[in-house]
């Protein structure tokens, strides 16, 4: 698949993804994960484009997109980290690595994809494994007990592999 | 049986109220809310309105349904202490430049707080500053005013159907915002005002152009002339501690005088015109088959969203300006040579009770040569606050009375500001060519009333009418049209409840009696007046005479109807779905919209693409999902570069992307 036809197969996936929701305004929450999955982020062209075949205004399918944490407007770098920073994860010192990652990947609280769209680093409330605490999630690995170096070294692996595949 | 509810121990009789806080109203006990709003769907958001009820402990009065023998407390220590603790975190997030806000004498943030007696807030600020929306023209959203009450929302949803705002985000970051957090100009909002109308504080307001109107008025090279609108003479004197019901149009027009207006005029004059036009339109149409339903084009905010939501009804929108525009049209034609003015100098204020009508007149249809027809559109609000602002003491002014000839004006013009009014004026002029029966005291009572969509059938079932104010209903009997299972032959829309008269450019409504009253009182002027059908108009005599020749001629056209256009519900929506990589590449664009979807747009552009892919054409074409070509009764709709196709499909779509291709190829 060349990337120039890419948009036009994620537009399709849009379609079928309205289409196994029967563009019910009732389903908008799973309508929203599913065309996250596609597009990393949920393009504002796309939920005007939703909010039409749903009978629903933008605004509050706006409304839905913000309020759940999980949804992103803005794109997503290539590789997503997130940190648990809830209450067990924090009390072994998800603070430390959070500043660490934010200090190597030249982020903040308010910034949280680089410049180069390579990394999005987020903060979650609880991943429910609290027994692992404190939990770092890299794209879809979960890694337990984790300390600062290891958090870095992981970013410095994925570095390593992109240099690689470049 | 009679039923009691027992409000601080005292008995009251539980009839049709739906909850604590209107049963308490008859107890004559006001529990302060911000939330809760009679035309409105319960909400609850506020939490202000908290009682306690026996057995149940605390409640919000406004979503608790009393029961009998139900024993309520309204104000026990702990509740005014709650109370006191909800409205200082309000305060503490609150922009509170009260002196500066317009919103300064009639809000209720300060008014509770007042009532509730806080004197310090022992909160910090937790919010940060929020940018304030300053694009629209009619329009200013500060959400760093805003309480979050949810009124704004809820009116332009639940009576508007618009939804151009919603709550956005979560716990310290929720906030009112439209789509995307855009300006109010760039997306769906029609620009009614309602939500102004509603909002408890200064977070929704009015755009002001006081301060243009006074520029225009001191600069001795300009001549300032100003039309006011029906509906603004029966509320005007509301702000000034006027009942309701007190015409006020000499003294407006003596104020007016005051603060340096060279001519004041009525807008009931071109409303007038709007019944001579609108009327010969509907009578052509109905004796040549025409498009009908016709529908009124009097309100811009109903243009606006017929032209968002409807655009397969456009042509059945009468062609009419509307009288605001139909004034300054006839304004900057005729006045030059009657004030002996250069028509760069002559300014045109309109005064409205409405807040879109700032957005028509910088509509660019409406503007020749870089001069609008009309320069400024002021409020009622805006004009009290100038007759405020000069020092005017309105109350024991002289009244005066408008100039001529667009200050005379029928009854028929000034019922405009009602809702049904403008349906009542036609067939007032249209009544011996349908055979109306016409009553002596020539009341069409059949179209008053104040429900939301009235109908009424006349001349032996000839002429079937349908009123409508508020846009949910105005949906409704449109969807309803398109489906053919409504038939008409005028339907009238209002966009504010009651009509003009309830327009969110008046003075802030208290009571349901007070737009009653407004109503009334409209009606009640006409029938003072010495005339009462617009085609009795001596002055309207004269224009035809002088400038138009005939209704509906060659210069009644230029000068009084318009033409309208699909607008697209928010800027920018196309989605780009492929895109080539030649210079100059064939755009095509599929409509994708609900109409177009059914007609199965979707299988065409998505074999278009394949085609496209498969070929390896991708370099020579750029392709695109739109929400809505315009023509949703010939859908699908697809655009192969300059070529528009309606009905499309597939074979014929692919035969041009075929040719297109192969022309490029050589």
């Amino acid at each position: 698949m060349s990337s120039q036809y890419s948009a036009a197969h994620s537009f399709n996936k849009v379609m079928e993804i309205l289409d196994r929701y029967d563009r019910s305004e009732t389903k908008i929450i799973p309508i929203l994960q599913a065309v996250q999955e596609e597009y990393r982020y949920l393009p504002q062209e796309v939920l005007t484009f939703i909010a039409t075949s749903l009978g629903v205004s933008p605004a509050r399918l706006y409304g839905v997109a913000t309020f759940y944490s999980h949804f992103s407007l803005q794109p997503k770098g290539k590789h997503i980290l997130k940190m648990c920073d809830g209450t067990a994860c924090h009390v072994r010192g998800s603070s430390k690595i959070i500043d660490a990652v934010r200090e190597r990947l030249k982020l903040t609280e308010k910034k949280i994809t680089t410049d180069d769209m390579m990394y999005t680093f987020e903060t979650v409330s609880c991943l429910g494994a609290c027994g692992l605490a404190p939990v770092l999630v890299v794209d879809d690995d979960i890694h337990g007990e984790v300390t600062p170096e290891q958090a870095l070294a992981l970013i410095d692996k994925i570095d390593a592999e992109e240099k690689e595949n470049a | 049986m009679e039923k009691y509810v027992y409000i601080n121990d005292r008995p009251i009789l539980w009839e049709d109220e739906i909850n604590i806080l209107e049963l308490a109203r008859k107890a004559h006990i006001e529990i302060p809310t911000f939330c809760y709003h009679s035309d409105l769907s319960v909400y609850g958001a506020c939490r202000l309105c908290m009682v306690e009820v026996e057995g149940r402990g605390l409640v919000t009065s406004c979503s608790t349904q009393p029961f009998e023998g139900m024993r309520v407390k309204t104000h026990t220590e702990q509740i005014l202490k709650l109370r006191k603790t909800i409205v200082e975190m309000l305060l503490a997030n609150h922009d509170q430049n009260c002196p500066q806000c317009s919103r300064a004498s009639d809000c209720k943030l300060r008014d509770i707080s007042n009532r509730l007696n806080i004197d310090k807030v022992r909160f910090r600020q937790t919010r940060e500053f929020k940018t304030v929306d300053l694009g629209s023209d009619c329009l200013v959203r500060d959400p760093n005013k805003c309480v979050l009450c949810g009124d704004c929302v809820r009116f332009c949803d639940e009576i508007q159907s618009i939804g151009a705002i919603d709550f956005a985000g979560r716990g310290l970051e929720v906030n009112v915002a439209s789509a995307y957090g855009k300006s109010l100009a760039q997306v769906d909002c029609v620009n009614c005002g309602q939500c102004a109308a509603v909002c408890p504080t200064g977070a929704i307001t009015v755009k002001s152009d006081i301060k243009e109107a006074w520029t225009a008025i001191h600069d001795p090279k300009k001549t300032v002339v100003a039309q006011i609108a029906p509906a603004v003479r029966v509320a005007l004197g509301e702000m000034f501690g006027l009942a309701a019901n007190d015409m006020t149009t000499g003294r407006m027009v003596a104020a007016m005088k005051i603060i340096g207006f060279d001519q004041v005029y009525d807008t009931s004059f071109a409303a007038d015109l709007t019944v001579v036009e609108e009327a010969n339109e509907f009578i052509a149409r109905k004796t040549n088959g025409g498009k009908l339903p016709i529908f009124t084009s009097c309100c811009p905010a109903w243009v606006k969203f017929a032209e968002q939501s409807f655009p397969s009804l456009l042509d059945n929108l009468s062609s009419c300006r509307s009288p605001q525009q139909m004034f300054g049209a006839i304004a900057k034609e005729r006045l030059p040579e009657l004030l002996k003015v250069e028509k760069k100098d002559l300014v045109c204020v309109s005064i409205m009770p409405c807040t879109a009508k700032k957005y028509e007149c910088k509509r660019p249809e409406f503007t020749n040569d870089s001069i609008p027809d009309v320069d400024i559109a002021l409020t009622t609000q805006e004009l009290g606050r100038m007759i405020k602002e000069a020092g005017i003491n309105f109350e024991s002014v002289e009244p005066e009375s408008f100039d001529l000839p667009m200050g005379f004006a029928t009854g028929a013009g000034v019922i405009f500001g009602n809702s049904g009014g403008v349906s009542e004026a036609v067939l007032r002029y249209a009544a011996d060519k349908f055979d109306i029966p016409v009553p002596e005291n020539i009341v069409l009572q059949e179209v008053r009333g104040v429900s939301g969509l009235r109908e009424a059938t006349l001349a032996d079932g000839n002429l079937k009418i349908a009123v409508v104010h508020g846009l949910r209903n105005a949906r409704e009997l449109c969807d309803k049209v398109m489906a053919g299972e409504a038939e008409y032959d005028i339907v009238e829309v209002m966009a504010c409840p009651g009509g003009c008269t309830g327009g969110a450019g008046q003075p802030i409504v208290l009571t349901q009696k007070q737009r009653r009253d407004r109503t009334k009182t409209l009606y009640h002027a006409d029938r003072t007046m010495p005339m009462h059908r617009a085609q009795d108009n001596p002055f309207i005599h004269e224009l035809y005479e002088e400038l138009l020749t005939e209704p509906n001629s060659h210069k009644a056209h230029e000068l009084l109807h318009t033409a309208y256009r699909h607008r697209k519900r928010i800027d920018d929506d196309e989605l780009t779905i492929s895109t080539g990589d030649a210079a100059d590449r064939c755009q095509i664009r599929v409509c994708v919209g609900t109409s177009c979807y059914l007609r199965g747009s979707q299988d065409i552009l998505a074999k278009t693409l394949q085609m496209v892919e498969e070929n390896a054409w991708g370099n020579y074409f750029d392709i695109a999902a739109t929400f809505c070509s315009e023509k949703c009764d010939k859908g699908p709709n697809v655009t192969v570069g300059d070529q528009v196709i309606h009905r499309a499909e597939l074979a014929q779509i692919k035969n041009l992307i075929t040719e297109e291709a192969s022309r490029r190829s050589k």
